[in-house]
């Protein structure tokens, strides 16, 4: 039986919707990633998964149980990190954690084990208040006090927004060694490079989930060639090779830009005697392999299309 | 259990370490006590009089000297006709005239009974009550001191007492009370608002209610440190306004504890059900300065009597628990009144607290929304 069963699960305020219709399913001991950007309902969905709200429509049981009537029994079970860590910033971390465990009827002691890897390492300033650590401390301390009850399933929503490269890495780690625990996690994340360190991954945007795989498998999908192109005069490429008549998408990506063709053959060359005919000389191109947000990109497209 | 004292002693960690609002919370009661100690002034010190004496006997001769020598009044002027008493008030030179009717003496021997007339500036109420009764008194010892030594008994002297400009006067000066219940509704209703809507505010709520803690018990542990506090704060209050300002407390001691606590149910019940509205910490102080405190102070007749307020506004002064509270402190405090005086009071406050504390648990999410 899934860890996490959700049902045409649709959220309303109001007049807007914030996630409609959504249908997964999460399995235990997997780390299922929602990638999506800002407002794309992932906390909404967060939320009623944590018994925090109570959706309009459709169903949801994790756990096995219904989040909407079981939500006495769900909350004893479940750990939950929101988006901001919502630590006591008047408390030290030692204070913190305890507090946390104590409101679940833990002790530290009994399940250190659990957050011996993490907590080991803002230990040493057990006294300091939690206002006063970095941004990567702070999510660590809040990471051990979501966990120090020994939750069934773990749901993070954007662990790692607002934290430094380094911690971001570390905190993945952590999260692989936790599911070899044995721990079910559900994750959010804006960025599209942690996606390839989930099992599974749905990609949401506007309340909806445009596809839902493995990283490999959604990275397959995308069938065409793609393109890597880099110039001083991105702004010019990018305008001329929206009216190439075989482009097939375009769009800036970082210091570069992604294109892919129509047509299966077309190679570099072609491409940079294109550019050097709309005038620009110092071009390179590249044939890379589709990412996360490449898909991400044509799926989005896809369903403007549709729409 | 263990959980709850966790939970407690979390609060207690909040409190003690943001050591400034502590400061102010414990400070600001002492202060507003001295201050309103001594801005409310009890004591008379040469205040300027004026006097119109259309008997000029030796009777008007003798009380007038009698003011004059108590050190409480200063003659200002023997005024000739009543028109230039209005200009002298206007000016503010006089804070009294004293009229004494023609043939004052003769009057008083014949008939046995003479009027004098006292008119006040009411304009500020206290001084006005003060120099008038103080007039009086004195005016009362000396018709004694007559009464022993003459002859003819009886004589009486009556002072005929008007006030200008605020013909309704009321006492304004029982302000302990009134501060202690000030201070119990700021530090009760203000503070538990507060201290809820900071844990919304910083999103540590979500994770609080995705726990087996109850929102009640959630509720209860934030509220019961400052229940403490506004506790000990009356206690302050109450005893520097005894030592320093000798204040009477004729009441019951017990009984006045347990109505703290009753008002102090009520104005947390009242902080709870602001804080399940209030989204922020601004929101909930605005809601209790606006919405709770002002009306205390104005309603509940602690500064401004009800009784010369429109009728509208004396039917809205129903409703705010501090005007009952109030009755029943100064009935403790300066008339020393029991239960059997007070049940009526004591009934409509517990239940407003019945009420507002149904309301507030009512109104108590268990979700985000």
């Amino acid at each position: 039986m899934p860890v996490v069963e959700v049902r045409g699960l649709t959220k309303k305020y109001g007049k807007k919707t914030a996630i409609s219709s959504l249908s997964f399913d999460v399995n235990e001991g997997e780390i299922f990633g929602f990638i999506g950007p800002d407002g794309a309902g992932k906390t909404t969905l967060f939320r009623i998964l944590t018994t925090l709200l109570l959706p309009n429509e459709g169903k949801a049981n994790v756990l096995g149980k219904d989040v909407v009537k079981d939500y006495k029994y769900l909350r004893k079970h479940l750990g939950y990190m929101p988006g901001r860590f919502s630590l006591y910033m008047d408390l030290t971390v030692e204070e913190n954690l305890k507090f946390f465990a104590s409101i679940f009827g833990a002790t530290i002691e009994e399940n250190y084990y659990l957050i011996k890897d993490i907590y080991s390492q803002i230990e040493p300033f057990k006294n300091r208040r939690a206002g006063n650590l970095s941004g990567g401390m702070k999510q660590k301390l809040a990471l051990s006090c979501a966990l120090i009850h020994k939750p069934l399933l773990l749901v993070l929503d954007e662990p790692t927004t607002g934290v430094d490269a380094v911690s971001r890495k570390e905190f993945w780690e952590m999260l692989k060694r936790l599911k070899e625990q044995g721990i079910t996690i559900i994750v959010s994340t804006p960025y599209m490079d942690e996606a390839v360190l989930c099992d599974k991954i749905a990609l949401i945007q506007n309340g909806s989930i445009l596809d839902i795989d493995t990283p490999n498998d959604i990275v397959s999908k995308f069938k065409n060639k793609l393109f890597s192109i880099k110039t001083y005069n991105k702004y010019l490429a990018i305008k001329s090779l929206e009216s190439y008549e075989y482009k097939n998408s375009v769009y800036p990506f970082g210091d570069s830009i992604h294109y892919s063709d129509k047509r299966d053959n077309t190679d570099n060359d072609v491409l940079i005697q294109f550019l050097q005919l709309c005038g620009i000389n110092d071009c390179e191109v590249n044939v890379i392999d589709a990412g996360i947000e490449d898909v991400f990109m044509f799926l989005m497209k896809e369903k403007r299309h549709e729409q | 259990m263990r959980t709850f004292a966790n939970f407690i002693l979390k609060e207690i960690y909040h409190i003690t370490r943001d050591w400034r609002s502590l400061l102010v919370l414990i400070c600001i009661p002492v202060i507003q006590l001295f201050l309103f100690g001594y801005a409310i002034r009890t004591e008379l010190n040469e205040a300027e009089i004026g006097i119109i004496d259309r008997s000029k006997d030796y009777i008007t001769q003798e009380i007038t000297n009698k003011l004059i020598s108590s050190g409480y009044f200063k003659l200002n002027a023997y005024v000739e006709n009543e028109k230039q008493i209005e200009h002298l008030f206007k000016n503010g030179t006089v804070k009294e005239v004293i009229i004494f009717e023609p043939h004052f003496a003769t009057k008083l021997e014949k008939e046995g009974k003479a009027s004098v007339m006292l008119i006040a500036d009411a304009s500020n109420p206290n001084i006005a009550t003060l120099v008038t009764s103080y007039t009086s008194s004195i005016i009362r010892t000396y018709q004694l001191e007559l009464n022993s030594k003459s002859i003819k008994a009886n004589t009486i002297i009556i002072p005929e007492v008007k006030m200008l400009f605020n013909p309704e006067l009321k006492s304004v000066f029982m302000f302990v009370p009134g501060l202690i219940a000030l201070i119990l509704m700021l530090v009760s209703a203000l503070m538990t608002s507060i201290t809820i809507t900071r844990e919304k505010e910083m999103g540590s709520m979500e994770v609080l209610l995705v726990s087996p803690l109850k929102p009640q018990m959630i509720v209860i542990g934030k509220v019961v440190p400052y229940v403490v506090i506004s506790f000990f704060n009356s206690m302050t209050v109450l005893a520097l306004s005894i030592l320093i300002f000798r204040i009477p407390f004729e009441g019951s001691f017990l009984l006045f504890t347990l109505e703290s606590i009753l008002f102090i149910i009520t104005a947390l019940s009242l902080g709870i059900l602001i804080s399940t509205i209030a989204n922020s910490q601004l929101v909930a102080m605005i809601m209790s300065l606006g919405g709770l405190l002002m009306p205390s102070v104005l309603l509940s007749g602690f500064i401004y009597p009800v009784e010369n307020m429109p009728l509208i506004l004396q039917w809205l002064s129903y409703l705010i628990p501090a005007k009952w509270f109030l009755i029943i402190l100064k009935g403790i405090m300066l008339k020393g009144l029991g239960i059997e005086h007070l049940w009526k009071e004591t009934l409509i406050l517990m239940g407003m607290a019945i009420f507002f504390l149904a309301v507030s648990t009512r109104k108590l999410k268990i979700r985000l929304e």
